[in-house]
């Protein structure tokens, strides 16, 4: 078998180059809710501004992705073929959120071990049969879930705040507050997000991709206006 | 080896210690402080706070270290890095600042610290590993900086340092907001330090807060100790004879040994 790497030189993903910021998952009381800014990133440029990071899998899951765009488009599309060879089965039977985050995981596990990963950082969210499932599987094929989940920057800034903050049963509206929250936090101290948000939804109902929308900030500290008055020197 | 001129570091060793690390040996890991240290301004002064976790790699060194280091009466710095260094740089600026206060006939100014400070971590080059927030009030009013190891500095309403600091961070973006009032600030300051105990392995144990106002410094030393050692026996340990069954006993006579030596008597 001639392999990549014996025919013209070795072709695997080195590093990413279009890279999407955090995303943010929490369960509450109908279902997932999940949130992710629009922005694509090259680099150190914001080159595009309207990246739909989130979808909707079959009936019951929503995925949202991290990383490399081209990568999370390759995902989509194994997802897209999954999906329709289980329709095809027509048996009134449907690839729940576990069933989708357990191949996702086989997905990402098996090409990192074959040192070409799919430099994603995945969350896998839905509802079936009444019972929600919220899950991350990352390009080294670590796969857990959780009732609050997040990806990148979200780690280090919004896990802290859902660990506090996160309850049992909380409404959608309650849980939208929380994620917005949590959005402008990052959206503060992460320097590749942008203020253009879009929250999605699925409950046992359906899935709902919200229209991206921004968030309020607020500069009006008096330390900022003048903050070299009292120290010569400092920022 | 020359004595170096004058001030300044002497980089004499670096080429030496590059040569040595490019064959494999690896230099001696250093005491840091892993750490969450932050500060906030209130409406009467300052709330500094911080854990009390030591590391030595994955190792915790010292489970309840200070560090909130005292500048002058009326200005303490929290410090992250390496310990040595924060220790030894807030306690020099501290001495220069006594003595400055015995030239001038007044009470030291923040500023005066910062000075000091950030022109002294200038000067290494960022070899020196302290990272420190840097509170107080005077005469001016109450000011809060924060001092990075290469000596740039930023004046700021609140700040986090330390390997906790997105976590508190995440706490203080989320919920500060001017004129807080002093209770709401050292709770605030509190949640903050807890966000990095419980969120960021290299910050544990337990919370020290410090509260300086224009009339008086408040430390509250061990203000939270939210990791107690649960599970003691209330009873103690005692083991009884008989509560371990015995097998067998064998007894060995230590023989005294004594030799007679011929020594001839010190001559005074």
């Amino acid at each position: 078998m001639a392999h990549d790497e014996d025919v013209a030189g070795s072709e695997r993903t080195l590093y990413p180059y279009v890279t999407g910021t955090s995303v943010i998952g929490i369960k509450y009381k109908d279902g997932i809710l999940m949130a992710a800014d629009t922005g694509g990133s090259y680099g150190s440029t914001l080159r595009y501004k309207s990246v739909e990071r989130m979808k909707v899998i079959g009936k019951h899951s929503l995925l949202g992705a991290s990383g490399e765009i081209s990568d999370f488009q390759e995902i989509l599309r194994y997802l897209d073929e999954l999906i329709l060879y289980d329709n095809m089965w027509d048996d009134g039977n449907s690839l729940g959120p576990k069933e989708i985050h357990n191949y996702l995981n086989r997905v990402m596990y098996n090409r990192r071990n074959k040192f070409n990963p799919l430099w994603n950082s995945l969350v896998l969210g839905g509802v079936k049969n009444g019972n929600k499932y919220l899950g991350v599987v990352t390009m080294l094929g670590a796969h857990y879930e959780d009732n609050h989940v997040a990806t990148g920057f979200g780690n280090h800034l919004a896990v802290p705040i859902l660990r506090s903050e996160w309850k049992e049963g909380m409404s959608f509206e309650e849980a939208v507050k929380l994620l917005e929250k949590c959005l402008l936090v990052l959206l503060y101290r992460d320097r590749s997000s942008i203020n253009k948000f879009q929250i999605a939804k699925i409950t046992e109902e359906g899935a709902t991709i919200y229209p991206a929308y921004s968030l309020k900030t607020f500069w009006g500290f008096s330390a900022f206006q003048n903050p070299g008055q009292f120290a010569e020197g400092t920022w | 080896m020359e004595v170096p001129p004058k001030g300044g570091f002497s980089f004499d060793l670096c080429r030496r210690n590059e040569m040595i690390a490019g064959k494999g040996l690896k230099p001696p890991s250093f005491l840091k402080t892993g750490t969450t240290i932050v500060g906030l301004v209130f409406q009467d002064g300052i709330v500094l706070g911080a854990d009390t976790r030591a590391t030595e790699g994955p190792i915790v060194a010292d489970k309840n270290c200070e560090k909130i280091h005292y500048m002058a009466p009326n200005i303490y710095c929290c410090g992250a890095g390496t310990a040595a260094d924060t220790e030894a740089v807030t306690d020099m600026v501290s001495s220069q600042l006594q003595l400055h206060r015995y030239a001038t006939g007044r009470e030291s100014r923040v500023v005066t610290a910062l000075t000091l400070l950030k022109t002294h971590l200038f000067s290494y080059q960022g070899y020196v590993s302290a990272a420190l927030v840097l509170g107080g009030v005077d005469v001016t009013g109450p000011h809060l900086h924060t001092i990075y190891p290469h000596g740039s500095t930023d004046t700021l309403p609140f700040a986090t340092m330390g390997s906790g600091s997105l976590a508190a961070m995440a706490v203080f973006e989320s919920k500060y907001r001017e004129g807080l009032t002093r209770d709401e600030g050292i709770s605030l300051v509190s949640e903050a330090i807890c966000s990095g105990i419980f969120n960021d392995l290299g910050s544990g144990s337990n919370v020290d807060v410090c509260v300086i106002t224009k009339d008086q410094v408040e430390y509250l030393r061990n203000f939270q100790l939210p990791n107690p050692r649960t599970y003691i026996s209330s009873k103690g340990y005692s083991f009884i004879k008989g509560q371990t069954e015995v097998l067998s006993t064998k007894i060995t006579l230590l023989k005294q040994k004594v030799a007679e030596v011929e020594v001839d008597v010190m001559e005074e």
